[in-house]
């Protein structure tokens, strides 16, 4: 592998491209040439640098400095200045962002870093990086030192439990699945990752891709499985682009195919892309899909470990999970096992998301409480707001109060408290968040992915639908707190799949921790958190107003009336409550009641 | 020139194009019709039919898999396609004045395609791009940190 003391990293995103990325690399290797750095400095290009608000945008390794707004003109001078003179140019110099907006930021004290440990930091399209990080090595090890059972023992000690949300023990699943009969036997990896505001796996699969495919190789070796498939779906093109690139290395240096680094072991990989549907991340409809079906979960017990594609037994496991048995193998089970509380061990990734200030990927070790979540790692609430819930698990998950903080982050306390651990999303919430809107926002999205399959998530959920979008409208009956209370229980109870299962969960736990809100909407016709746009008001305050008629101009039906240096006043029967004379205000006279 | 033949001609290279490409299974139907949905736009009835009778596969079932999945088209569909994500990260940091915006701006409704077939418009789940909400995709290419403000200078890149 070539050295170089100098790496530059051009923005391909599509906005970055728009913007003349392209021409950029290309002069940038061109005045790289003449000075002769052609050998010293390597200029590769990768998505998502920093926003692509101000692209072109390029970020120079080691020293992690980060140019915006770059023209093709100014390439020379920047090549000369950086990597001749070693002088930052401080005219392209991207300004610090107050809340970052990076996906990956460096680790701050109370995460570390296993399964994302070398994202950002390796090139995800050259093998020879990972190999260089200790990469296969575990697998070298697996196939000269191990029996299949041993190494099903070593996943055991070390406590893994899947990570897709379930938490189901990792050997479990391939234990059942090397004791069941029937050949071949084929192991799948769930990269479907939909729920809404988690983009882990992504990361991975974009930054690490080899990681996730030697866990599955091990895997197989354990299992017994000759073949496997990644399912990933459409909406990730560039990890499909990736996993594509990273398989067929695999197989160029031997890692996959036919007796695998000498042995009898033979094990083959193929690709599997979805087509845009959220319930292909349950299990058996994921199955379904590749066999080329509608994805619509079947029953369970047969489990996929005795039944499972084209009727054979199949382990099937998330991302992330794989990606954690190379370092289990290297570092030892008792290594992951310290990591964690009692009964879920090692780290978990999550994406932080909504009103926080460093929104992003995180990695930290199970038991860390939410409060250190939220302040420690994601530096509090955004533009010094009031905390109010926390959403974990995806749409199947619940909305914990600020009384719930302290909670430690592992599967059984999140499930004590009304939510999951799910696949690792988390959404924080401000003040300004209405918690009816948000049940009424989750239960629109189990709508649309409900397959339809069964009638208590096909039709309970649109009944819990109609409900919430009458009770954000303000026309709330009293009984209907109870009825969504009776629905909630038997879709729970009645539903086929997980889906359906935890569809009416963001409903019962923001019933449980923001029972108020409710009454609010449907008693007093009020929605505390003004959001709900039937129960506000816009107002105009008279001590604020100088009647500037900015307002009056602004509004798209003619509401504000008044004359020039004269408190103007909204007509509420006109008003459509867009907003647009609040954003306007430049004295801050436009209020919600 | 485009007319009905020489169209129904591609339609069957592509179809073609794609069974070669992947194999004559029943289980390489969903990559099958991907395929073709992308080089043609959308999967008209005939195609449905041919692609039954190549896989063996009924016709019922390949338009149950067609009419199942978001990204598979039994419609014809616009020359560009505004792809919303709808997710919760993406509707509380301003999605849902982004989508009142585009709705709009190219005056359609969440699935429906424009009468001069230039735009479709279509909600789709969470596309992964949370650290930068609001986000959405116009054909394949991802815009994130998306504001009302910004959004007539990015549709308007589109011809």
């Amino acid at each position: 592998m070539k050295y170089f003391r100098s790496h530059i990293i051009v923005c391909n995103d599509p906005e970055c491209v728009s913007k003349g990325s392209m021409e950029i690399l290309k002069n940038l290797k061109i005045e790289l040439a003449k000075h002769n750095l052609n050998n010293e400095v390597e200029v590769l290009d990768s998505p998502r640098i920093g926003s692509c608000g101000q692209g072109p945008e390029i970020m120079v390794y080691p020293e992690g400095v980060h140019y915006i707004n770059l023209k093709k003109e100014d390439i020379s001078f920047l090549v000369e200045e950086q990597f001749l003179k070693g002088r930052i140019v401080t005219k392209h110099l991207a300004p610090p962002t107050q809340h970052e907006e990076v996906e990956l930021s460096t680790p701050t004290a109370k995460e570390v870093r296993v399964v994302l440990r070398n994202c950002g930091k390796i090139d995800p399209e050259n093998i020879e990086e990972y190999i260089a990080e200790d990469g296969y090595s575990a697998l070298a090890t697996v196939i000269s030192k191990y029996l299949p059972e041993e190494v099903i023992d070593i996943v055991e000690r070390s406590g893994l439990r899947g990570r897709g949300g379930a938490g189901f023990p990792t050997y479990k699943k391939w234990y059942l699945t090397r004791k069941a009969s029937g050949n071949p036997k084929y192991i799948i990896c769930n990269a479907d990752e939909g729920d809404p505001g988690a983009f882990m796996n992504r990361s991975v699969l974009e930054g690490d891709p080899h990681s996730v495919i030697e866990g599955m190789i091990i895997a197989a070796y354990a299992i017994g499985a000759s073949q496997g498939y990644i399912y990933c779906r459409a909406e990730y093109p560039i990890a499909v682009k990736t996993l594509k690139i990273a398989i067929s290395q695999a197989k160029a240096f031997g890692l996959l195919g036919a007796n695998i680094f000498g042995s009898d072991f033979s094990f083959d990989l193929d690709l599997r892309i979805g087509a845009g549907a959220f319930v292909c991340g349950e299990e058996t409809a994921l199955i379904g899909s590749i066999e080329g079906r509608r994805g619509e979960p079947r029953t369970r017990p047969p489990f996929p470990a005795e039944v499972g594609l084209f009727g054979k037994p199949t382990n099937i496991n998330n991302v992330e999970t794989y990606a954690n048995i190379p370092q289990i193998i290297i570092r030892g089970s008792e290594w992951f096992a310290s990591m964690g509380t009692e009964k879920s061990k090692g780290t978990k990734t999550f994406a932080l998301a909504g009103d926080v200030k460093k929104t992003g990927l995180i990695e930290v070790p199970l038991g860390i409480t939410l409060q250190e979540i939220v302040y420690d790692v994601g530096g509090g609430i955004k533009n010094d707001k009031k905390f109010k819930a926390i959403q974990t698990g995806g749409p199947m998950g619940g909305c914990l109060p600020e009384s719930y903080l302290d909670l430690p982050v592992d599967y059984e306390s999140l499930a004590a408290a009304g939510s999951i651990m799910g696949s690792g999303g988390m959404v924080v919430m401000d003040e300004e968040t209405c918690m009816v809107d948000i049940a009424r926002f989750f239960m629109e999205f189990i709508q649309d992915e409900s397959c339809g399959k069964c009638v208590p998530c096909r039709i309970g959920t649109r009944r819990m639908l109609e409900i919430l979008t009458r009770i954000c409208n303000g026309e709330g009956k009293p009984q209907d707190i109870d009825t969504l209370k009776l629905l909630s229980d038997e879709i729970k109870q009645d539903s086929l799949c997980g889906l359906g299962q935890g569809a009416p969960n963001p409903v019962i736990s923001t019933l449980t921790h923001f029972h108020s809100e409710y009454e609010a909407h449907i008693f007093e016709k009020r929605c505390p958190a003004k959001v709900c746009r039937a129960l506000i008001r816009y107002e105009i305050s008279s001590e604020a107003c100088v009647g500037c008629t900015l307002c009056a101009k602004n509004c798209p039906v003619d509401a504000i009336s008044g004359e020039l240096r004269k408190t103007h006043t909204i007509d509420t029967e006109i008003c459509i409550r867009c907003g647009i004379c609040k954003q306007v205000c430049n004295y801050n006279a436009v209020r919600v009641v | 020139m485009y007319t009905e033949k020489n169209n129904h001609l591609t339609l069957e290279n592509i179809i073609d194009e794609a069974i070669l490409l992947y194999d004559e299974k029943p289980e390489e139907l969903i990559p099958i019709l991907s395929f073709v949905n992308k080089k043609f736009g959308f999967l008209p009835p005939h195609a449905l039919t041919k692609i039954s009778r190549r896989l063996h596969t009924p016709e019922s079932q390949v338009l149950s898999v067609a009419s199942f999945y978001n990204m598979l088209f039994t419609k014809p569909i616009g020359r560009h396609i505004i792809r919303f994500c709808e997710s919760a990260p993406c509707h509380v940091s301003g999605g849902r004045q982004v989508w009142s915006a585009i709705k709009e701006l190219i005056n359609l409704e969440d699935g429906e395609t424009s009468s001069d077939g230039k735009w479709t418009l279509v909600k789709v789940s969470c596309l992964g791009i949370c650290a930068s909400a609001p986000v959405m995709m116009i054909d394949d290419d991802v815009f994130g940190n998306v504001t009302p403000e910004r959004l007539p200078l990015i549709i308007d890149q589109y011809q």
